[in-house]
């Protein structure tokens, strides 16, 4: 191919672009095409950190939990699977309303999407609220990580409660590690969460002022990403928390 | 044929105007702190890690200094302990990862795509502030007495001794996220935004390089993260996941570090590899011999770095199967080390050789890191490893790899980009005397410690028999004359922004893309939109003006 | 693989290049993978390093050079990749096996337990006895070491030995170990663990200072007679000295030296000049709820044998608990007494 040709062709291109190069479409990309591409690179990137992140305390629950099985199965028991059952229900539901926010973006409906994004952070609400009351619970029995196992302690102050019972003394050695990751692992995805309140937050407001169009709704379609790695994470804590009864061996369940 | 679309005469700017570059294009101290722009970012930084540099290295001397003579020479072992954790953690998480990657990778990446700037350009000026947070935490650490942990952390230690630990691992923590933000923005970028006709075969060996390194940086640094998490959280609240008092595992905590802070090492190495593929390939007017061959070895690198993090525990009480598995794997890691090597060495023969003053920090390179990778050998061969291990052998050789091999390559990489970053020529015959103090001076200072560890010094000692002296005396000698070379250096360099004259497009003669644009080059770098019809190495097919100064 | 390449008399490299002195039946497999891998390595760097300065000489750039395409050359490459390999399986299995042998005790190996604290060892007999910082081992007879550690990661490291081995809290590890060569031998600690406020001396005469570096023992290999009569013997006053002046010397010895300071000075722990006889302040919290306390003998035994039963105000309670006899507690007291 001689230089002009390729000369030629490539200022074909560029000269499309040029002539319609959108406000949105930053100054160091030359389609829309590419800039959208780029930016789901970069959040699948991103999710690969999320999932190495993550994977550091699963590695440690796998640990813990082949040391300390009785321990982890006691533990286990003393949370609320009610609550926990309600919160991935909670949590699944506004994957699918993440999903249609971004089709109804794709569409270019606006308000659609608005409805879908507001529904997607009430989810997010619920979810942080009945983790509240779970968390409470958890303070007022004394189920806490490490040193602090055994004291029932009051959640916003964390000044000891008098009087309260926990059951901690009766739990087997070790339930303490059960507790640590427990609020670790749940804390961590919480945060999660809290950011991704923040962030759909933001979207919603350029959903609002009319950012997004049939041709440019790459924000949502990459928070929405995240929001299904948020989502997936909690998938493997509900069971792995709440669900599973570990017998170690020679022990009566 | 000629291959790339440059601006031959060196104009530069928006409307054709030579005298304006991005250096120059706005003005004030908030066009610096606002600039998206990738090559003001990435003086950024290098100006930020030369800080850290020296900062550390006067820790290093200090260092040195105290073990001259045996017993107490300027300081108590408590503040010993600290200077040396300073030594490393600095060094480590400010300056030598993001040293490569984040200023000179920075500078010269979306320039040798061909692109106007990085993928996510408000991303990366996001990813140089939390560098700078997360290096404001460790300064706040030090500022409130420092740590004693060495820069590795290991629990129960970390978690019982006295000092800021906290602040400091949290200054780790968020620096980490600065690392994994800049490796996904140039992994997008590599993959998105590379100029017609830049195919992957004919992608810059340097770039190859950074996106192995990136991949490494998105995958093991949130490891490191977590880790770094859990250990404040052990400290803070006692969570018993790494204490053994409290029913954790010190082990494990091994394990979580090493599967970043092995990784970690090739996010140091590749990049310093990368940029003496471009010095030889320039300095030898020739490509790089087996090019497949070297961007695949740099792949399969930063692949086995995930496979033989326990190297670093032969003697941590994992079990001897272990033991066996990861000495059988670290050996995988010579094969393409090895490969690139000889490569490196073939490309010379009957080329065209420059010995300008950076193919000298090239040819420093290939013969420390032969050093610093067969030492290698003697540490992933499990019963010598058991002797030398935690050894002055294991310091000597992984200065072997990261000052003698990257710190090398990268301060060849200054020299080589200078005048394209600044449009200013450096006194050549300074530079070339200032490389050999620092080569005699480097190689002096590490050269007795290899012999130190052998003869079974451990590290980390504020004192030592009287046997072990006139090594250490040695050694301390020469890390004099490598300080004096780096002074000179960096006073060579202030006095080419003051009188230094004014760089041409392309002073080495280069068939890089990067030399393309003008020196220093306007915003977007290049003033027509470049078309590659050849390969960054393919000086036979790249035209006499393309090669030319101007 | 070792002893196959050996009795092919291979030209063995000269015993321990840079290598300490090897006082093991096991060290001289770990020499043998040393030096050979050491000449290789040498051989390897001037090779490269040879080639290389030799053509940057010989091709150094003219005017007027021609630019080539750099040959392909497929065999050569084929061949530097795939003849590593095979070296390198070589040098796995080699240093696996020598590995081996310190890893396997054997069914009659004497056990030594072995614990690391800051910044002294203490070596335990199968009799019970324990002695700190001297190890006496009787030669021709294979030693498994039981490691552990009291409070944070040591590493028991005999170079003499070619052996290490961590100290992990919360863990037993074994090494192995054939002293063949009469004579003493040191030991050093390899993983970092910190030092001492101030600069007291070491517990070991002749070690260096600072905690960490400080933590040095002595490997004494005797003859099996010695060893079974130092066993048995428990430990003794030595002669002609005062119980104050022996209690001094355990005071060295025993590591106390390392935190608590004679002349008032500061140190990891509470000094001991002006102590005994007096009230001291407590740490209410680590002390049970008491305020404060009179240091009286009962005070001096319970803090050697239980040290975090009672701790003093304004100090860490991270000293490790100490076997010492009623004899060897009294001479420390009486050497107390004589600190006013």
């Amino acid at each position: 191919m001689s230089e002009a040709e390729v000369a030629d062709e490539h200022h074909d291109d560029h000269g499309e672009a040029h002539g319609d190069h959108p406000k949105w479409l930053q100054h160091h990309w030359d389609t829309p095409a590419q800039q959208f591409d780029a930016a789901k690179i970069g959040m699948w990137a991103f999710l690969g950190q999320e999932l190495l992140f993550f994977s550091g305390l699963f590695v440690a629950y796998a640990i813990y939990r082949t040391w300390y099985g009785d321990a982890f199965a006691a533990g286990s028991h003393e949370l609320n699977r009610t609550m926990g059952a309600a919160n991935t229900c909670v949590l699944l539901f506004s994957s699918l309303t993440a999903a249609l926010s971004v089709r109804s973006s794709q569409l270019g409906k606006k308000n659609e999407t608005t409805m879908w994004i507001v529904l997607t952070i009430a989810c997010a609400f619920i979810f942080l609220i009945v983790k509240y009351f779970e968390y409470t619970a958890k303070f007022h029995h004394g189920l806490l990580p490490g040193s602090a196992f055994g004291t029932p302690r009051d959640m916003l102050t964390f000044q000891p409660i008098p009087g309260a019972h926990s059951p901690a003394g009766e739990l087997p050695d070790h339930t303490h590690v059960f507790f640590s990751l427990y609020f670790v692992m749940t804390g961590i995805h919480g945060i999660h969460v809290i950011i991704g309140i923040g962030v759909w937050a933001w979207i919603l407001k350029r959903n609002l002022r009319g950012d997004f169009s049939k041709r440019y709704f790459t924000p949502v379609d990459v928070t929405a990403l995240y929001w299904h790695l948020v989502d997936l994470v909690w998938i493997y804590l509900f069971p792995m928390m709440y669900l599973i009864d570990y017998v170690a061996p020679g022990h009566k369940g | 044929m000629a291959a790339i679309t440059t601006d031959q005469h060196g104009h530069g700017g928006h409307d054709g105007d030579p005298n304006v570059n991005y250096l120059n294009n706005t003005r004030g101290i908030w066009s610096w702190i606002y600039t998206l722009d990738h090559k003001r970012i990435g003086l950024m930084y290098l100006a930020a890690v030369i800080f850290f540099f020296i900062f550390a290295g006067v820790m290093a001397l200090l260092v040195r200094i105290e073990l001259l003579t045996p017993g107490r020479t300027i300081v108590d072992p408590d503040t010993y302990n600290r200077i040396f954790t300073i030594h490393g953690v600095v060094m480590v998480f400010l300056f030598i990862i993001p040293a490569i990657p984040a200023s000179l990778g920075n500078f010269v990446l979306p320039m040798m795509l061909g692109a106007k700037d990085v993928a996510f350009p408000r991303l990366n000026l996001l990813s140089y502030y939390i560098y700078i947070l997360g290096a404001t935490f460790a300064v706040i650490s030090l500022l409130s007495g420092g740590v004693d942990t060495g820069w590795t952390f290991y629990t129960p230690y970390s978690t019982t001794t006295n000092g800021a630990v906290v602040l400091m691992v949290l200054g780790a923590f968020i620096a980490g996220f600065s690392s994994i933000l800049t490796g996904v923005n140039f992994i997008t970028t590599i993959h998105k935004l590379r100029a017609p006709g830049l195919t992957w075969s004919r992608l810059p060996l340097f770039l190859w390089a950074i996106y192995a390194t990136s991949i490494l940086q998105v995958l093991a640094t949130p490891v490191l993260a977590i880790t770094l998490l859990l250990l404040m959280l052990e400290r803070t609240l006692d969570i018993g996941i790494f204490d053994a008092h409290k029913g954790g595992d010190p082990v494990l905590f091994q394990h979580f570090f090493w599967f970043y802070s092995h990784p970690a090492v090739y996010i140091m190495i590749l990049p310093g590899m990368g940029i003496v593929n471009e010095l030889i390939a320039t300095f030898t007017h020739r490509k790089i011999m087996g090019y497949r061959a070297v961007f695949v070895s740099s792949l399969a690198l930063a692949l086995f770095s995930f496979l033989v993090w326990a190297h670093h525990m032969f003697t941590s009480g994992m079990s001897e199967y272990a033991n066996m598995v990861f000495s059988a794997l670290t050996f995988l890691v010579a094969i393409p080390s090895g490969v690139k090597v000889f490569n490196w060495t073939g490309t010379l023969y009957k080329a065209s050789i420059w010995t300008a003053s950076p193919m000298l920090y090239a040819l420093a390179f290939l013969f420390q890191f032969c050093i610093g990778g067969l030492t290698g050998l003697f540490l992933a061969m499990l019963a010598v490893d058991i002797h030398l291990h935690d050894t002055y052998f294991v310091v000597a050789h992984f200065h072997y790899v990261m000052v003698g091999s990257t710190v090398f390559a990268f301060w060849g990489g200054l020299h080589y980009w200078w005048p394209k970053m600044t449009g200013k020529m450096y006194d050549e015959k300074t530079a070339k005397r200032v490389f050999w103090t620092v080569f005699v001076g480097y190689n002096g200072v590490f050269i007795p410690q290899f012999v130190l560890g052998s003869r079974g010094m451990p590290r980390r000692y504020y004192d030592y028999l009287p046997q072990f002296q006139t090594l250490h005396m040695v050694s301390t000698f020469f890390s004099w004359i490598l300080a004096v070379g780096l002074f000179w250096m960096l006073f060579m360099f202030i006095q080419s922004l003051r009188h230094g004259k004014k760089a041409p497009r392309n002073p080495w003669n280069s068939a890089g893309y990067e030399w393309g644009a003008p020196s220093p080059p306007p915003l977007e770098n290049f003033v027509k939109q470049p078309v590659f019809t050849r390969g960054p190495y393919d000086y036979h097919l790249a035209t006499d003006a393309e090669i030319a100064e101007d | 693989m070792i002893h196959l390449l050996t009795s092919l008399s291979l030209t063995p490299p000269p015993a321990a290049f840079d290598l300490p002195p090897a006082i093991s039946a096991e060290s001289p497999d770990v020499d043998w993978l040393y030096n050979m891998i050491y000449y290789v390595s040498i051989f390897f760097t001037v090779v490269i390093t040879g080639l290389m300065l030799y053509w940057v000489r010989k091709y150094k750039r003219q005017k007027g050079d021609k630019r080539f395409e750099t040959p392909h050359y497929p065999r050569l490459e084929i061949a530097w990749t795939v003849i590593p390999c095979f070296f390198v399986v070589f040098l796995f299995h080699a240093g696996f096996k020598a590995f081996m042998k310190q890893a396997i005790a054997g069914q009659d190996a004497l056990e030594i337990g072995v614990r690391g604290q800051k910044w002294f060892w203490t070596f335990r007999y199968p009799n019970g006895r324990e002695e700190n910082n001297h190890l006496y081992v009787p030669v021709g007879h294979q030693v498994k070491f039981v490691i552990s550690a009291a409070d944070v990661l040591h590493a028991f490291y005999v170079p003499g030995g070619r052996i290490k081995k961590d100290a992990v809290p919360g863990m037993f590890t074994t090494l192995v170990f054939t002293p063949n060569v009469l004579g003493d031998t040191p030991v050093y600690c390899a993983e970092y663990c910190g030092a001492p406020l101030g600069y007291p001396e070491p517990a070991l005469d002749g070690a260096p200072h600072g905690g960490h570096s400080a933590m040095m023992a002595m490997i004494h290999v005797v003859s099996q007679e010695e060893f079974d009569k130092f066993v048995k013997e428990g430990p003794k006053k030595p002669e002609g000295i005062s119980d104050a002046d022996w209690g001094k010397k355990l005071y060295k010895e025993n590591a106390c030296i390392t935190c608590h300071t004679t002349d008032g000075s500061k140190g990891t722990g509470p000094t001991w000049k002006g102590m005994f006889g007096h009230n001291v302040e407590l740490n209410a919290g680590l002390s049970g709820g008491m305020g404060s306390t009179m240091a009286n003998e009962d005070y001096v035994r319970e803090s050697i044998t239980k040290p975090q039963a009672k701790v003093v105000m304004g100090f860490n309670p991270v000293m490790p608990p100490y076997k010492l006899s009623e004899k060897q507690v009294s001479a420390i007291i009486e050497y107390m007494k004589t600190l006013q």
